[in-house]
C-alpha cells in the first residue's frame, strides 16, 4: 500500500494590495511514497518543501488536488492518530517540561493513560533527555528542543512520519544524534518524509530522494542509482603552471595556486590530457574519478531551465 | 474527544497559573485591606456598603481585564510560535481547540473569582464582624459576574482567532465598555427612524449587554435579586457565549494559518 | 574613573538636579496662582449621568467615592472657617445620588450639611430640600427622609405650614414612628417653638451618623437649654424689679430675696452674667453659637 499518495496537490497565494495577483506555492505535486520507505524531499529555501508539509497536516488548505495517507484521506482526524510530525525549528510551550509537553501530546494522540508514562520515560531515553527533570522547556538549548521535537512527534507511536528540516540549526554532534534517531525509526519499519537542503543526510539516510523547485517537482529518483553511475569525469591535480596553456582547451575549471594547478577533464579525455602533461614534463599529484553525486542532481534539477524530470 | 477536550482545557488554565496570572490575588487582598480602615472613618455604617462596592466592582474588573490580557493571545499567539502546528497534526479537530481554549481561560477566571470572593467574605467577616442572610445576594452578584466573564472570553477569543493581539484588545475593551451602557443603545435605537432605527436595533441586541448582569448596586443595599432575574440571565449569558464561540468555530475551521 | 562611571555618576546627577528645579518651578507656579486656583479647576463637574456612562457599570462604587468627597468637601471647608465657600457641594451631592439613589446617607447628612447657615453649613436651604425631595421619590418607603425635610423647612427655611406638611405625609407611611404625626400638628399648630426645635434637634443629635451634624446637634441644644434657662431668670428679675423696684446687681440679691436657689450656671456649668438691666446673658458666648432670644445681638 502507499504511505502516502499525493494527487494535483496545489496552492496558490493571493498576492499585492488588493489581492489580485497569484502567487503559486505549489504546482499539481503529484508524488507516492510506500510503506517503509524513506523519503527525502529536496530543494531550496522557498521551494515549496514546507508549504506541502502544512498541506498535508492540514495547517492550511489546498487550492486543488487531494492527497491520502494509509489510504484515507489526508484530513481525516482518525488517520492523524497514525502520523507524527516536526516542523521546522519547532516552538513548544516553554512554560512545560519536557515529561509535562510529551504527555500532553500524548493525551492528544489517543495514547491511553495506562500506556503514557511508560512511553514517556522511554522515549525521553531513546532521545537523550532522560536527566532532564522538570526543567521548563525555556532553558533547553536548541539541540535539546530538537530532540523533544522528535520525541513529540513519535510519542504516540505512528506509521508515518513527517520531519521539516530535523536537521537545521545544529550542530555537528547534534546532526549526527538525529540522524542515527532517523536511522532507528527506518530500522523500526517506519514510513519517513523528510524534508532537507543537507545533501548528505538525504543520501545516507534516504531511499529515494525528490527535488522541489519553484514550487514543482522536478525529478525523483533512486539514491542507489547516483553511487553506482560511472564517473563522467576525473580531477586532475599536477605540478608545472606552464603546461596549463597546452590543455587548456581539455581543461574546465582550472584553479593555479603557485605551481600547483587543479582541473576537471572529462573522462574520456583524460588519456590525452595525462599525455601532453607528460609532454610539458609537469608532475602529476592526483587523479581522481568524479562520480555523479546528488549534488549535481539537485543542482541540475534546480537550474533556472526547465527540464526533463529524470534526466540528471 | 473528551479527553482532547480537558486536556486543552487542563493545559490553557495551566499555562495562565504559571503566567503568573493569579497574582492579581495579592493586590485584590491589598485593595481591601487598605479600603475598609478608610471607608470606616467616612461614615459610621457605611463600612459594608463600601467593602461590597469595593470587593464585587474589583472582583468584576479584575477578571475583565485578565480575560482580555489572556484572551487576545489565545489563539493567534499560537498562531505566531506555530504550536499550532504539532497540535492540528493530531486528531484535535480544530473545533475542540477552540472550545479547550475557551473553557481553560474560563475556568481560569472563575477560579480566580472564587478565591476573591473568599478573601472578600474573609474580610467581610474580620470588619463587620457578621454575615446575615442577605450576604446570599453575595454570592448571586459574583454569579453574574461569573456570566459576564462567559461572554467577554468569548468576545475575545472570537477576536483572537482573526485578528492581531492590539486589535483584538481595542475591539474586546470597546464591546465591554459598550456593554455596560446597557439601556443607551436601545434608547437610542427607540429614538431614531426608518433604517437608522433598524440598523441601531440590529447593533444594540448584537451587542452584549453588561448593564443587567450588574447588580452589584443592589447587593450592596442587601437587596434581593428574583429568580427570574437569575434564570434568564443565565439563559442569555449561555446563548450569547455558546453563539459568539460558535462564530469561532467558524471563523477559525477553514482559516489558513500561517 | 572608567568611562561607564562617568556617565552614571553625571546621569544621576542630572536626574537629581532636574527633578528639585521641576519640583521648585511648580511651586513657584503654585504660590501665583494661589488657592483659588484648584477651586477653578474643579468647578468643571461633569453631570451625574456622564459620569454614570463613563463608570463603566461601577457606578455604585463611584457614588461611594463621591460621596466621600463630598464629605471631605464639606469638612474641609467646615473646619477652616476662613474659606465659607461651598459651591461644589451640591452638585457633588446630586452626582452621588444619580449614581446611587438609594443612598440615603447621602440624601439624610448631605443635605444638613446643605442647609445649615454659613459657615457651618452651605446655607442653601432651597437645594438641601429639594435633594430631599429627589431622595424621597427613589426611596418612598423611608419615611425618616420626611423628617429630613420638615427638619429642613422648619430650621432653615423657616416655613412651619411646609414642615407640618412634611411631618404629616411621613407619619402616614408604614412603619413611621407615631411622633411625627404629633411634630406636624404641634408645628401647624404654634409654628416656631423652642419646645419643638428642642425636640428636632435631639432626634437629630441621637440618630446621625456624623460627626459634625452630631456636634452641630449638640450645640444647637446647648443654646435652646441655655435660652429656657435664661427666659426663666429673666422672668426671676422681673419679679425682683416688681417687688423692689431696682433690678438685682448680683445673684445673691435674688437668693437673698428666695427668688433663686443658688448661683444659676449655664449648660456648661459656667455661672450666667447678670446685667445691670436686668438681662442674663452666658459668660462665654462662643459655647453658645446659636441663642436666639438672649445672644450677642439681642444687647441695646
Amino acid at each position: 500500500m502507499l504511505a502516502i499518495d499525493i494527487q494535483g496537490l496545489s496552492k496558490k497565494y493571493a498576492v499585492g494590495f488588493w489581492k489580485k495577483h497569484q502567487r503559486s506555492a505549489l504546482k499539481s505535486l503529484n508524488l507516492s511514497v510506500e510503506t517503509g520507505e524513506t523519503f527525502g524531499f529536496l530543494g531550496p529555501n522557498g521551494a515549496g518543501k514546507t508549504t506541502t508539509l502544512k498541506l498535508l497536516m492540514g495547517i492550511i488548505f489546498p487550492t486543488a488536488g487531494s492527497a491520502k495517507i494509509l489510504g484515507k484521506d489526508y484530513l481525516d482526524p482518525e488517520v492523524k492518530r497514525r502520523i507524527g510530525f516536526l516542523p521546522e525549528q519547532p516552538y513548544f510551550y516553554d512554560y512545560l517540561s519536557a515529561p509535562e509537553l510529551l504527555d500532553y501530546y500524548a493525551r492528544l494522540s489517543g495514547v491511553s493513560a495506562s500506556m503514557r508514562k511508560q512511553r514517556i520515560e522511554q522515549l525521553l531515553g531513546r532521545v537523550g533527555l532522560s536527566d532532564v527533570g522538570n526543567k521548563q522547556l525555556r532553558k533547553f538549548s536548541k539541540g535539546m528542543l530538537q530532540r523533544v521535537g522528535i520525541a513529540q512527534a513519535i510519542i504516540h507511536d505512528p506509521d508515518v512520519i513527517f520531519l521539516d528540516e530535523p536537521m537545521s540549526g545544529l550542530d555537528p554532534v547534534g546532526r549526527h544524534e538525529v540522524r542515527e534517531l532517523i536511522q532507528g525509526l527506518k530500522d523500526e519499519g517506519k514510513t519517513i518524509l523528510f524534508s532537507t537542503h543537507i545533501l548528505s543526510d538525504a543520501e545516507a539516510l534516504c531511499d529515494r530522494v525528490g527535488v522541489i523547485h519553484k514550487g514543482e517537482l522536478r525529478g525523483v529518483g533512486v539514491v542507489n542509482d547516483f553511487r553506482s553511475s560511472v564517473a563522467e569525469k576525473t580531477e586532475v591535480i599536477w605540478l608545472g603552471a606552464k603546461a596549463l596553456s597546452a590543455v587548456s582547451d581539455l581543461v574546465t575549471a582550472p584553479h593555479s595556486t603557485g605551481e600547483t594547478v587543479r582541473g576537471t577533464v572529462q573522462s574520456a579525455d583524460l588519456d590525452r590530457l595525462l599525455e601532453k602533461l607528460r609532454q610539458q614534463q609537469a608532475r602529476l599529484i592526483s587523479v581522481t574519478p568524479i562520480h555523479g553525486t546528488l549534488e549535481d542532481y539537485f543542482l541540475a534539477n534546480t537550474r533556472e531551465e526547465k527540464r526533463e524530470p529524470g534526466n540528471s | 474527544m473528551t479527553s482532547r477536550l480537558s486536556a486543552i482545557t487542563w493545559n490553557t488554565f495551566r499555562e495562565a497559573v504559571r503566567d503568573r496570572v493569579l497574582y492579581n490575588l495579592i493586590l485584590f487582598v491589598l485593595l481591601l485591606l487598605a479600603s475598609a480602615p478608610l471607608f470606616s472613618q467616612i461614615s459610621i455604617g457605611l463600612e459594608k456598603l463600601m467593602l461590597v462596592n469595593v470587593g464585587l466592582s474589583s472582583i468584576s474588573l479584575f477578571g475583565v481585564i485578565i480575560a482580555i490580557f489572556l484572551g487576545i493571545g489565545m489563539v493567534s499567539k499560537e498562531i505566531d510560535k506555530k504550536t499550532l502546528y504539532t497540535i492540528l497534526s493530531r486528531p484535535v479537530r480544530r473545533w475542540e481547540f477552540i472550545a479547550g481554549k475557551y473553557l481553560g481561560l474560563l475556568l481560569t477566571l472563575v477560579v480566580n473569582a472564587v478565591l476573591m470572593t473568599v478573601g472578600f467574605y474573609v474580610a467581610l467577616l474580620i470588619f463587620i464582624h457578621r454575615l446575615q442572610g442577605s450576604d446570599a445576594t453575595l454570592l448571586v452578584a459574583v454569579y453574574f459576574i461569573i456570566l459576564q466573564f462567559m461572554m467577554m472570553v468569548a468576545i475575545t477569543l472570537l477576536f483572537s482567532t482573526f485578528s492581531t493581539p492590539i486589535f483584538s484588545a481595542i475591539f474586546a475593551f470597546a464591546l465591554f465598555v459598550i456593554g455596560t451602557f446597557g439601556e443607551d443603545l436601545k434608547n437610542f435605537a427607540a429614538m431614531s427612524q426608518g433604517a437608522t432605527r433598524w440598523l441601531a436595533t440590529g447593533v444594540a441586541y448584537i451587542m452584549p449587554n453588561f448593564a443587567s448582569l450588574n447588580v452589584i448596586a443592589q447587593a450592596a443595599h442587601g437587596e434581593s435579586i428574583s429568580a427570574h432575574l437569575i434564570i434568564f440571565n443565565t439563559a442569555y449569558a449561555l446563548l450569547y457565549s455558546v453563539g459568539v464561540t460558535a462564530m469561532a468555530v467558524l471563523v477559525f475551521e477553514r482559516r489558513n494559518l500561517k | 574613573m572608567n568611562h561607564g562611571r562617568k556617565v552614571m555618576i553625571i546621569s544621576g546627577v542630572l536626574v537629581a538636579a532636574l527633578f528639585a528645579g521641576s519640583v521648585i518651578s511648580r511651586l513657584q507656579v503654585e504660590s501665583i496662582r494661589g488657592p483659588q486656583a484648584t477651586l477653578d479647576e474643579t468647578l468643571y463637574l461633569p453631570s451625574g449621568k456622564t459620569v454614570k456612562r463613563l463608570s463603566l457599570g461601577y457606578y455604585s462604587l463611584l457614588a461611594d467615592i463621591y460621596w466621600t468627597r463630598a464629605v471631605q468637601y464639606f469638612g474641609a471647608r467646615h473646619y477652616v472657617r476662613s474659606v465659607g465657600h461651598y459651591e461644589l457641594l451640591y452638585p457633588l451631592l446630586d452626582i452621588t445620588t444619580d449614581l446611587d439613589p438609594k443612598l440615603i446617607v447621602a440624601y439624610e447628612n448631605g443635605s444638613i450639611f446643605l442647609s445649615q447657615r454659613q459657615p457651618e453649613g452651605a446655607g442653601q436651604p432651597d437645594k438641601a430640600a429639594a435633594l430631599v425631595e429627589k431622595g424621597i421619590r427613589a426611596n418612598p418607603t423611608y419615611w425618616r427622609l420626611y423628617f429630613t425635610l420638615g427638619f429642613i423647612h422648619y430650621t432653615d427655611r423657616h416655613d412651619y405650614k411646609a414642615a407640618s406638611e412634611a411631618f404629616q405625609k411621613g407619619s402616614e407611611i408604614p412603619g413611621a414612628l407615631p411622633w411625627m404625626k404629633v411634630m406636624a400638628a404641634r408645628m401647624a399648630e404654634k409654628g416656631d417653638d423652642p419646645t419643638t426645635a428642642t425636640y428636632l434637634w435631639k432626634t437629630i443629635y441621637d440618630t446621625t451618623t456624623d460627626k459634625t451634624i452630631k456636634d452641630t446637634a449638640a450645640k444647637h441644644l446647648l443654646s435652646l437649654q441655655a435660652d429656657l434657662e435664661m427666659d426663666e431668670l429673666e422672668r426671676r428679675t422681673q419679679a425682683y424689679y416688681e417687688r423692689f423696684k431696682k433690678y438685682p446687681e448680683e445673684w445673691s440679691d435674688l437668693i437673698r430675696a428666695g427668688l433663686l436657689a443658688g448661683i444659676p450656671a449655664d449648660p456648661t456649668h459656667t455661672p450666667y452674667n447678670l446685667r445691670l438691666d436686668g438681662t442674663v446673658r452666658v459668660a462665654n458666648e462662643k459655647d453658645f453659637p446659636y441663642l436666639e432670644r438672649h445672644g450677642a445681638k439681642e444687647n441695646k
